[in-house]
């Protein structure tokens, strides 16, 4: 099959619903979004308005899905929809949003912006106009299990070095574990340690725990390609190893999108309600601290500021669970301006960290970050994503500020885990 | 014999109102249950926090700033505001509205002394004026602007210009200005379900949305 | 004329004195809205003028207008004008009646012709002559007749000036104005259900001085039907204040708040009532508590009611409104059921892809 302009617009009508309606219903055009955009923001260029991007999609939602638009365009009115319309929209629907869903907390009229640039999506992988770098993803993760490719032997290599590392044994495929938590491909390849962490911590508090060989992948390129298809047949991977091994809970890892794809997005991409619990590690975590499963000794006192990721914070909900967690290991702890449900992006959310075309707009859209992180003179930057910990940790290099560290959240609790029987 | 003014003025209060009212509600209500009919799909996910409490609670709670975004948009905040506000005072409490309102709904409420609808007439129209001047001086709001704005724009700023000049007799006869002042808040009445008036109803709609989706995540809206 | 006593003598023979005819001049002069150096010129051409017959015609009307200027207070000034002019003519104040009251007609006319001022208060019916006849005459014939050989006409009466309530729907006889039927003279219109006394006496008085007042486009006096009854209202302030009386005994209406709420049409009724007043200076209807009816206004009965706001609609938009709501829904219903048979189809059409879909492959 091949993606054409019949399939990306006959993908975008499915995705218009009554909020999409009330939205565009509802827009006043007073510009306000662009003012909680990064992209907008860190370049001055209009074009990079939320609701702009949003222009074709309205278009279709008036032509075909309001009675006034449907006789405008039967006296030929309404303005059609052309694959050059796509191809220059491309950049701005994939290159120039992360997907951060600060347009959406500041719409005056409470549009969703967010969630349509989403829907667009869908209809621009439809017709053929994903980033390329996404698409491979996506080929690769459908094929050999995780976006950068076979990562099972990692993954087994990984496992093994943990263990050895820690001494305690992490079991594959073990049924009837209290949970079977899930990893991102960036967490196998880059920050292993996250492994050896939830070993300790875990058993520190009495869970049992596995991994799945069969579905330990949690990221999802389908749904910032913005393929539900292609999201489908990925989360379904790791709800079939959960059913298989009638876990009670599936721990979503440090990672932004994966907690959106399978706690948010994957029941309604499979058409069911789950039989198990879908939990962030820094929720499950917090829940532990508060049980007192989780106790700690020592602290951190370099000054140490958090990235809030958006996916899990702004439109995840998980927000006072990190800073419960930082307040038992950080002695000198800061928050930038904005910390918390407003904090920025770091701009490597929503597929536009894998986009190379997107280098530059990435590197100008982590000005803000910098600028945040030297106001408050930070030495290490604590977040709770991957992919997140993956861009900071290249944006700052490139913007010549290696020397502050960034580390995950999971891994700094456990170096000072109080793990002494 | 007739008066042309006085008839021009029956015409407002009969016809015209009729046919200005008779667009206004059957376009609100055809846009509004067009969305609701056209419905989304049941949200599969198990909820972390109440959806229906939070977009309740967000269809109020929006209509403050987010902290820290008035200084990035001054001008489209405040004039919002205030345009928001000078028009609501002006419309809502002065006594020949009121009357209409009661004459309608059969609701009635103190009315306002004159000084205090002006004042609130003259800052909504000075609002709507900064609003335009940054339409135009605005990349953003330049690059958004419509046809359909201007034309909004116009028919807000025309029922507060003339209501102002219809009551002070600041020129022409008063019979024909009270006349005019009302067909204008009637082609504003016929222009609402066909433009972005429509924010006025729907807003409780989209921040409904907005705020039971991001409430059922636990997440803040 | 010559034979015709001239006014000092009448002031004379009526016992008013010089002193009580000059105020009378003054008071006419400021109710002209003239420099009050012209009241001797009044004075002056009042005393001089030779007395022009005045004929005066009664269509459909109740006798109201003769009942006001004629029942004016003490000292009566305003039947001194009468004095003033050679009333020839005047169903229901001459003696004569029958075929010599008739007689009486058409030998002023014959005598004055051209010159004579014509005054008419009532309407006339159009539809069917015989709705209105004197001495077997239709009042469109009479009008039309003695119209003819007038100087002019004065409308006496929104009746006579705009149809009044003969007029009003479904107007059964078909009434129309004086100037709906005659348009070659110059008609000076007096509205008012009735017109004030002094109103009627000092139009004439100023024809008899000046000629035709200045009129507004009504054909109004501007003198007196210059300005609205609510820019002169006494009861302006609460208007200004918001404070409005919301029924007749409520608080507002015992502490003489503004009556608008009540219907009031003082904001679009062009008269000098709030000044002038009725009764000698005593009051008019807004000061007994009433809104003002709009009556010196065209088609004052039928302008959506006595006591409805003015800024409430007239109609019945109720009906229409919920019809309007019926058929919004009903197309909104369609409209949305439109949208989700496309989203159907467009599911229908829906081919499942996998990641290897989402190239362009020529």
């Amino acid at each position: 099959m091949t993606a054409t302009l019949e399939r990306g617009l006959n993908a975008l009508r499915e995705q218009i619903d009554a909020p999409v309606a009330s939205f565009f219903t509802t827009c006043v055009s007073c510009g306000l979004c662009a003012e909680a955009c990064i992209f907008y923001k860190e370049t001055g260029e209009e074009k990079f308005t939320p609701i702009h991007k949003l222009d074709l999609m309205r278009r279709l939602w008036a032509n075909e899905y309001t009675l006034l638009g449907k006789v405008k365009s039967l006296l030929g009115l309404g303005e059609k929809i052309t694959d050059a319309d796509l191809a220059e929209w491309e950049t701005l629907v994939y290159d120039s949003c992360t997907m951060c869903g600060r347009c959406t907390l500041v719409c005056p009229v409470g549009n969703d912006i967010t969630l349509m640039i989403r829907k667009m999506r869908e209809g621009m992988s439809a017709a053929g106009h994903a980033p390329k770098e996404l698409v491979g993803a996506a080929e690769r993760h459908s094929d050999y299990g995780s976006p950068m490719g076979d990562l099972h032997k990692a993954l087994k290599a990984q496992i093994a070095h943990a263990e050895k590392e820690t001494g305690i044994p992490i079991e594959l495929d073990r049924e009837g574990a209290d949970y079977m938590a899930l990893l991102s491909a960036q967490e196998i390849a880059e920050y292993p340690g996250v492994l050896a962490a939830m070993s300790r911590i875990f058993r520190k508090a009495g869970i049992t725990w596995t991994i799945s060989t069969e579905g330990f992948e949690a990221t999802n390129v389908g749904v910032q390609l913005g393929n539900r298809d292609v999201a489908r047949t990925l989360v379904s991977r790791v709800v079939a190893a959960a059913e298989k091994l009638k876990v009670k809970g599936v721990i979503s890892p440090e990672c932004g999108h994966a907690y959106q794809a399978l706690r948010w997005e994957g029941p309604n991409l499979i058409g069911k309600t789950y039989d198990f619990e879908v939990v962030h590690i820094i929720e499950l975590l917090d829940r532990l601290r508060a049980e007192g499963k989780l106790k700690t000794k020592g602290k951190d006192d370099t000054r140490l500021t958090f990235h809030d990721p958006c996916q899990i914070n702004r439109r995840g909900g998980i927000n006072r669970e990190p800073r419960n967690l930082l307040g038992l290991v950080a002695e000198n702890f800061v928050e930038t301006e904005d910390a918390g449900t407003m904090n920025w992006c770091c701009g490597g959310g929503g597929g536009v960290g894998a986009n190379e075309r997107a280098a530059d707009l990435r590197f100008k859209a982590f000005n803000r970050k910098k600028r945040q992180f030297e106001a408050v003179g930070a030495e290490k930057v604590v977040t709770m994503c991957a992919y997140c910990h993956h861009t900071l940790e290249e944006q700052l290099e490139e913007h010549g500020m290696e020397e502050l560290e960034v580390e995950g959240l999971t891994e700094l609790l456990a170096e000072y885990l109080d793990d002494e029987d | 014999m007739t008066n042309p003014n006085f008839d021009l003025l029956m015409w407002a209060r009969t016809t015209g109102f009729d046919i200005a009212l008779a667009i206004m509600v059957g376009g609100i209500l055809l846009r509004v249950v067009e969305i609701v009919v056209l419905g989304r799909k049941k949200d599969l996910a198990r909820p972390k926090g109440n959806p229906v409490a939070q977009g309740l609670k967000t269809i109020f709670t929006r209509s403050l700033p987010r902290k820290g975004m008035v200084k990035e948009a001054p001008v489209t905040y405040v004039g919002g505001y205030l345009f928001h506000i000078g028009f609501a005072v002006a419309f809502l409490f002065l006594g020949a509205h009121i009357a209409l309102i009661t004459d309608l709904t059969g609701l009635g409420w103190p009315e306002a002394n004159k000084a205090l609808i002006e004042t609130a007439a003259a800052v909504a129209v000075v609002a709507l004026i900064a609003l335009a001047w940054t339409r135009f001086s605005n990349p953003v709001r330049r690059m958004l602007t419509t046809f359909d704005d201007w034309l909004v724009w116009t028919l807000s700023i025309l029922p507060l210009v003339t209501g102002y000049i219809a009551v002070n007799k600041l020129f022409g006869d008063g019979t024909l200005m009270m006349a005019i002042h009302m067909l204008s808040a009637e082609a504003l009445m016929v222009a609402f379900p066909f433009t972005k008036l429509m924010h006025a109803v729907t807003f409780a709609m989209a921040r409904y949305y907005n705020g039971s989706i991001q409430g059922r995540k636990g997440a803040e809206s | 004329m010559t034979e015709r006593p001239l006014l000092p003598e009448l002031l004379r023979a009526n016992g008013i004195s010089r002193r009580g005819f000059m105020k009378y001049c003054a008071a006419l002069t400021s109710a002209l809205a003239l420099p009050p150096a012209l009241a001797p010129k009044i004075a002056w051409a009042l005393e001089n003028a030779a007395r022009p017959s005045v004929i005066w015609l009664s269509f459909q009307e109740c006798t109201g207008c003769t009942e006001s200027i004629t029942r004016s207070a003490a000292p009566t000034i305003e039947d001194l004008i009468f004095n003033a002019v050679s009333l020839d003519y005047h169903h229901t104040l001459m003696a004569a009646s029958g075929t010599a009251a008739e007689e009486a007609r058409l030998a002023a006319m014959e005598a004055n012709y051209g010159k004579y001022l014509l005054v008419v208060d009532g309407s006339i019916p159009v539809d069917n002559p015989a709705y209105s006849c004197i001495a077997g005459i239709s009042n469109l014939e009479m009008l039309k007749e003695t119209a003819a050989g007038a100087a002019a006409i004065v409308a006496v009466g929104t009746c006579a000036a705009f149809g009044g309530i003969p007029h009003a729907n479904p107007n059964p006889t078909g009434a129309v104005a004086v100037g709906d039927i005659i348009t070659d003279k110059p008609i000076i219109n007096v509205p008012g259900c009735p017109p004030i006394p002094i109103v009627m006496t000092s139009v004439l008085a100023h024809y008899l001085t000046f000629g035709l007042p200045d009129l507004d486009e009504l054909g109004r006096p501007k003198a007196f039907y210059g300005e609205t009854i609510h820019d002169r209202c006494y009861r302006r302030p609460f208007y200004d204040k918001g404070l409005f009386a919301e029924g007749f005994d409520d608080e507002g209406a015992r502490a003489g708040w503004c009556l608008y709420k009540l219907g009031c049409k003082g904001p679009t009724t062009k008269s000098v009532c709030a000044t002038v007043k009725w009764n000698d200076g005593t009051s008019f209807p807004i000061q007994s508590g009433h809104p003002c009816l709009g009556c010196t206004e065209p088609n004052f009965w039928d302008n959506g009611g006595f006591y409805k706001p003015l800024s409430t609609p007239a109609g019945d938009y109720r009906r229409v409104g919920l019809a309007a709501a019926a058929a919004g829904a009903a197309l909104g219903v369609a409209g949305g059921l439109m949208g989700r048979a496309n989203k159907a189809r467009a599911a229908r059409a829906h081919e499942a892809v996998d990641a290897h879909d989402l190239e362009k492959k020529s």
